[in-house]
């Protein structure tokens, strides 16, 4: 289960990029954050994968306070989430294959799974053919599919998808999101953030809208709506 | 444990093989700058041959008057002999300063005439001393000083010499002084150099750093192969700065012969070779690995 409680973050003592925010997601859910740029969608994100600390509130992720852990403890806390990020974020001086194979390596998976695990998911996500590509041979559709199957490869509990779609033509908007779909009937949480209205309205999932730093709207089935 | 420690190793590797260009700008500058530091070890070996030479230069001549038993000069030798500043005392008698003194002047008739003409050997014994070091001279003089020995000594050569002495101590210590100083100022230099060099190609990789903290590799599995890659930068570095060394070593020899005849700058280098690629190695593989190691530490936070 993720909870936010009351959750503030403040830049420079004044620009308040999230107020007041509370919320909880449970096991299994598919749940899109949503609102306008700046709206504080990223900022949720970042807390939650401890890339930075909120300024005031506590975030929970199963046994873990987020907030509270040290960031020698990072690592291992993200090990039971699985991110996906816009700028796709791949190391470029790998393959594809290495790339997703990081994930497993960092967390002293053993090599015989590596290796039998890998080809398998990248094939899952349609790139079987494409093992051996550095990210620059690869489009961005490919690209963020690499992602997918890096976040996916190592089965956490939790993806987060911030802004996948952000860089994408409309069909491999499409493709990445049937992607998540699959991961999410599979029982894997979905956290997905974005602001395209098409991809909300056809997913008829919770929505969770973001206005200027505060939860405005927290809906099952939820469209997307901004006021 | 070995699974990661070899994973670290493979990546260290890869990111050495597959970064071309970082690869070979690290390369380049480690390779300078364990010239740098090859270079200063050898000029310190001139340094130093240049300083034995020149001490070997100073010396003090004690001559014994000619009525002085040779007995008396022999137990003054060995009373020299005992004292801790002494290296070294060298004795030469009357018969062999004369056979000198023949020789040198073969070619002179006339001088070899008034030998014979005076019958009795006029030349006197001496006692030839070098000191441990350069600075212990006017302690060597101060003991010819006693009124026991004076009756028996004609000439002590320090109080001529004195100024010279004097001189070519300072200018030992300067040399001396002078060198460490500047070795250390260049190492520094090039220590310098290549951390930031490698800090620059670290900084290249900020992002990287922060993709694999994000998928939730530990400090120390980020953090290993950019020192294993800094660490396989300084052993290429050592291989290639010894490899330049050679030919260069090899023809700059003959003109440092040609100004101090006591020094083979490529023979001491062939000599050494084993012990100067060690160093170069050590130096190589600290200093790139090192720093590494500091550099990535910026970024593997949050």
């Amino acid at each position: 289960m993720i909870a936010f409680q009351n959750v503030y973050k403040i830049y420079n003592g004044s620009s308040v990029a999230l107020e007041d925010a509370s919320f909880q997601i449970n096991l299994g859910e598919f749940v899109s954050l949503v609102g306008k740029s700046g709206a504080g969608k990223s900022t949720a994100i970042s807390l939650l994968i401890g890339e930075e600390r909120p300024t005031r509130g506590r975030i929970f992720f199963g046994q873990f306070e987020v907030n509270k852990l040290k960031d020698r403890d990072l690592p291992y806390f993200r090990r039971h989430i699985g991110v996906i990020f816009q700028d796709f974020r791949l190391l470029s001086n790998k393959t594809a294959k290495e790339n997703v194979a990081f994930a497993l390596e960092a967390s002293g998976r053993p090599q015989k799974e590596i290796e039998d695990l890998v080809p398998q998911v990248l094939d899952m996500v349609g790139l079987g053919d494409k093992l051996s590509n550095f990210p620059d041979e690869l489009s961005g559709g490919e690209k963020q599919r690499v992602a997918i199957a890096r976040a996916m490869v190592h089965r956490p509990e939790v993806i987060i998808a911030d802004e996948p779609t952000g860089n994408l033509d409309p069909f491999h908007t499409w493709e990445i999101i049937s992607l998540l779909q699959k991961i999410n009937q599979l029982g894997t949480t979905i956290i997905l953030a974005t602001h395209d209205k098409d991809v909300i309205n056809s997913l008829g999932k919770r929505v969770i809208t973001l206005d200027h730093g505060r939860v405005i709207r927290d809906e099952e089935n939820g469209r997307y709506i901004l006021v | 444990m070995l699974t990661v420690i070899s994973r670290v190793f493979q990546f260290g590797w890869k990111n050495f093989t597959r970064n071309g260009l970082l690869t070979t700008t690290t390369v380049a500058i480690v390779t300078l700058s364990l010239l740098v530091f090859l270079g200063l070890i050898l000029f310190n070996v001139l340094m130093s041959s240049t300083v034995a030479t020149l001490e070997d230069k100073i010396d003090i001549t004690v001559s014994f008057k000619t009525i002085t038993p040779e007995d008396e000069v022999l137990n003054i030798k060995r009373s020299l002999e005992t004292l801790n500043e002494v290296k070294e005392v060298k004795y030469t008698s009357q018969a062999e300063a004369l056979e000198i003194f023949k020789e040198r002047h073969a070619g002179d008739e006339a001088i070899i005439q008034a030998l014979r003409e005076l019958g009795d050997n006029p030349l006197e014994a001496s006692l030839n001393v070098k000191a441990n070091k350069t600075d212990q001279y006017a302690q060597i003089a101060a003991y010819f000083e006693n009124p026991v020995l004076g009756r028996y000594i004609s000439n002590v050569s320090y109080a001529e010499n004195q100024v010279v002495i004097d001189r070519l101590n300072s200018i030992i210590s300067n040399i001396n002084r002078g060198g460490f100083l500047a070795t250390l100022v260049l190492i520094l230099i090039a220590g310098l150099v290549v951390f930031n060099t490698i800090r620059l190609a670290i900084y290249a990789s900020r992002d990287e750093i922060g993709i694999m903290r994000a998928v939730g590799a530990s400090n120390s599995f980020v953090r290993g192969p950019f020192v294993v890659q800094g660490i396989v930068s300084g052993i290429v570095s050592a291989i290639f700065s010894i490899f330049i060394a050679l030919p260069s070593v090899y023809s700059v020899s003959p003109y440092i012969s040609q100004a101090i005849p006591e020094v083979s700058l490529f023979h001491y280098f062939l000599t050494n070779i084993h012990l100067l690629f060690i160093y170069l190695l050590l130096a190589g593989v600290i200093v790139s690995g090192l720093s590494s190691f500091v550099a990535v530490r910026r970024y593997l936070h949050g």
